[in-house]
């Protein structure tokens, strides 16, 4: 089987970074981001990165940490509101962004794995997301062509992994962690606990270990962004 | 017209809950959309779906129960209910393009008579991204906004066409301002019904869509 097994973060990007690549990352804010790989991957220092990443972290967590060292030169993303480094980066035309629809982010990196180049979608017909892009008809709707993604490293992080790199994650932290990691040429995963082999239900398994090229054990920080309560009452 | 006409924040979410049907799966957008969680009428069940990859949303946790693998699309600590499923972000967005999702409750910065809708970017100021509205809008069944019907200097934000930047295109059916509600139908939009306290003069004059019938 091979060892997919790494003591930190830094070993097991060893050989796999580049100027100029094109990493894919998991999360959803700052819910289920590989936090671990993207503090290693500020520490290796790499430069000029494209990263898919449906957010772009907030100041000083998640990507944020790769935008303050400017280590990213373009981000393609849905949403990037919590970070202000990132919009003065954007607006002093520092950083190149690259909007795309939410879901048709998540089917670009889906469809980039699943050796698909590309795919026509509703989404975004009539607004500046079609500028450029391809037209047709189906069956008298319109849809636009949207390419597959196929990044040199995907960056995911789950909740449990066995040795062979199946991947269990947990909760609404599983998000893009899914997408991403099937579209990476190279997919490294950084998990809460490996568990021996045998001890997760192959009946399931949320992803694969076919996807997952090297595993790294946490601890997480898990920051929650927003956090919402409601109060107990009283009986 | 008097500030007090019309409905304020809670009552519009209450009006817009009344456009759920028992058994639907639906989508609540950020802002006055989520509120109509709280206004969901006796004997009607549906099902929220939050675009980051859970069907079946409950109600935020109680203090000290906050989990930071459990949040909406908002990114709020929510809770889950028994019959709650969690997939992926592609899960997601195939069920919302795939047309499984009944109605997208969203809020709007400006709608116009054929439907088109404005509610992702203002040119010039500091621009966020659509997140997940472009698929929404264009995959589920039915798109409700809710809205007010004119901005903070007294212009409709009811237009005959968008200025602003598109969400989608024709892809609005019924808007649920302070107002009253209207629906986009063939030549401009319907008055359905007015707020209490508004005439339909009242929603004429705060509207610059052609309005017919």
């Amino acid at each position: 089987m091979g060892n997919k097994i790494y003591k930190t973060a830094a070993e097991a990007l060893e050989g796999h970074l580049q100027d100029g690549m094109l990493i894919a990352a998991g999360g959803f804010g700052l819910c289920g981001i590989p936090e671990l790989l993207i503090a290693a991957i500020r520490d290796a220092g790499t430069k000029e990165l494209t990263v898919a990443s449906n957010n772009a972290g907030v100041d000083g967590f998640g990507l944020g940490v790769l935008l303050e060292t400017r280590q990213v030169k373009k981000m393609i993303s849905s949403y990037v509101g919590e970070n202000a480094e990132f919009m003065r980066q954007y607006l002093s035309g520092e950083l190149e962004l690259e909007f795309n629809p939410q879901g048709t982010l998540a089917e670009r990196m889906r469809a980039g794995g699943a050796g698909i180049p590309g795919f026509y979608t509703k989404t975004g017909v009539g607004t500046v997301i079609a500028e450029g892009k391809e037209h047709h008809d189906f069956d008298g709707q319109t849809y636009i062509l949207e390419r597959g993604i196929v990044a040199d490293l995907a960056i995911v992080k789950a909740w449990k992994a066995d040795p062979s790199g199946n991947l269990v994650f947990r909760k609404t932290a599983r998000n893009f962690n899914v997408p991403a990691a099937t579209c990476g040429r190279v997919c490294i995963a950084e998990v809460e606990e490996i568990v021996p082999l045998g001890a997760l239900d192959p009946d399931a398994i949320h992803l694969p270990g076919i996807y997952v090229t090297k595993i790294v054990q946490g601890p997480h920080e898990k920051r929650i962004e927003q956090r919402t309560t409601r109060k107990k009452e009283a009986v | 017209m008097s500030e007090h006409k019309g409905w304020d924040r809670n009552q519009m979410a209450a009006r817009a809950a009344l456009e759920l049907q028992d058994g639907w799966y639906v989508n609540l957008g950020i802002g006055i959309p989520t509120l109509v969680a709280n206004y969901i009428p006796e004997g009607i069940e549906v099902t929220l779906q939050s675009e980051n990859g859970m069907l079946g949303m409950g109600p935020f946790p109680f203090e000290g129960e906050e989990d930071a693998d459990l949040i909406n699309a908002g990114k709020q600590t929510i809770t889950e209910l028994p019959q709650t499923a969690f997939f992926d972000s592609a899960t997601s967005f195939a069920m919302i393009r795939g047309g499984k999702i009944a109605m997208a409750i969203l809020g709007a910065m400006e709608v116009d008579e054929n439907g088109d809708l404005a509610n992702w970017m203002i040119p010039g100021k500091l621009v966020k991204g659509m997140g997940g509205a472009m698929d929404l809008v264009a995959g589920v069944g039915r798109v409700v906004v809710v809205m007010d019907h004119t901005n903070k200097a007294g212009e409709s934000k009811v237009l005959k066409a968008c200025t602003l930047p598109l969400t989608g295109k024709a892809v609005v059916d019924r808007i649920i301002s302070n107002l009253g509600v209207l629906d986009v139908v063939p030549g401009g939009l319907k008055i359905v019904e007015t707020a209490p306290g508004v005439t339909e003069a009242d929603l004429r004059a705060a509207t610059e869509a052609t309005i017919v019938a």
